[in-house]
């Protein structure tokens, strides 16, 4: 049941991607990202993760139609001149033949779709579910994980967010210091 | 940017305080319900931004300015990296362990409980929530079009 569910979700996110691609108003675009996203959601909640749930659904429906609608003031229309007949189809299945000749080995090696992972008793994950409360009391084991026993992998997150945001303020206001001698 | 229409600014006006708190209340239960730092953070900074489209740029300053926002992204980063180095002079603790469930471990399923886990999710909440305001805040006002209208 849960996997047809997952399949429609799947066939309503690629319609709805194939919307995006080929609709010409800027907001109509954003909001159909915001239900791509909202299928994306309910997808991580049937198969049973609530966490990345909420994330997803507080960061790419909220944030991003917010962000975006707040950020640009007027409704661009544009359409792209060059369409897709221009590129030549000969290099696109030529990488696509050597990718799919060189993944092929590869492949063989991945367990089956659903199967649990790393079920060895010796691997590190089957250790955090079996003794992660007991050592740190956090019943919420995706807590548990992201902040005790990857806390070092959380500060790099961290820092690449504090990275991100020092980068995007210091190139918006050169250009806000640009501008100004022009204008007075 | 003006801000809407009367309706809309009193509906914002409204469900502001509910919005924090729902952010504040998936921050404080990390560590017993799905959610966490980031999403509430997100949420937090949602609200910001629901009142800074509902009522124009002047409003959300008096709420929380520019300089503040920056100020409390600085605090939570570093109010991470500190509870990272805890345990640092303490004998055979490697970084990033969670020192206080060692040593005060707290009763489980309640919120004063699996020891640095709320604090830490607290501190990525301040962060997430004022770095993507800064960012709206960057992006809206430093914008080639918004200097234009003014």
């Amino acid at each position: 049941m849960i996997e047809i569910a997952v399949l429609f979700l799947l066939l309503f996110m690629i319609v709805g991607m194939l919307f995006v691609l080929e609709i010409e108003n800027l907001l109509s675009a954003v909001v159909m990202m915001g239900a791509i996203g909202f299928g994306l959601s309910v997808i991580f909640l049937l198969l049973g993760a609530p966490d990345l749930a909420i994330v997803q659904i507080a960061v790419e429906v909220i944030s991003l139609v917010i962000l975006i609608r707040a950020t640009i003031h007027r409704d661009i229309k544009e359409k792209a001149d060059e369409s897709l007949s221009q590129v030549s189809a000969i290099p696109i299945l030529v990488c696509l033949l050597l990718f799919f000749l060189l993944i092929y080995p590869a492949m063989s090696f991945l367990p089956v779709f659903g199967s649990p992972v790393f079920m060895n008793y010796y691997s590190s994950s089957i250790y955090y579910l079996q003794e992660g409360f007991k050592i740190t009391g956090a019943p919420n084991i995706i807590s548990a994980i992201i902040l005790d026993f990857r806390g070092y992998d959380t500060l790099g997150e961290a820092i690449v967010l504090f990275t991100s945001i020092l980068g995007a303020l210091s190139i918006l206001r050169y250009r806000n210091k640009k501008k100004e001698p022009s204008e007075s | 940017m003006m801000g809407m229409t009367e309706i809309v600014k009193t509906v914002a006006e409204w469900i502001k305080g509910f919005i924090i708190f729902y952010g504040l209340y998936i921050i404080l239960q990390g560590h017993l319900s799905p959610g966490g730092g980031f999403a509430g953070g997100v949420i937090i900074a949602c609200a910001f931004i629901m009142i800074e489209l509902a009522f124009g740029g002047k409003r959300a300053e008096t709420e929380l300015d520019e300089h503040k926002s920056h100020n409390l992204d600085e605090i939570g980063a570093l109010f991470f990296l500190f509870l990272g180095i805890l345990g640092y002079f303490l004998p055979q603790i490697p970084f990033f362990a969670n020192v206080i469930q060692l040593y005060w471990p707290g009763s489980p399923f309640h919120i004063l409980s699996a020891g640095s886990i709320p604090l830490m999710n607290l501190a990525i909440g301040i962060k997430v929530g004022t770095g993507l305001y800064s960012v709206f805040t960057g992006l809206s006002h430093y914008d080639p079009l918004y200097q234009e209208e003014n």
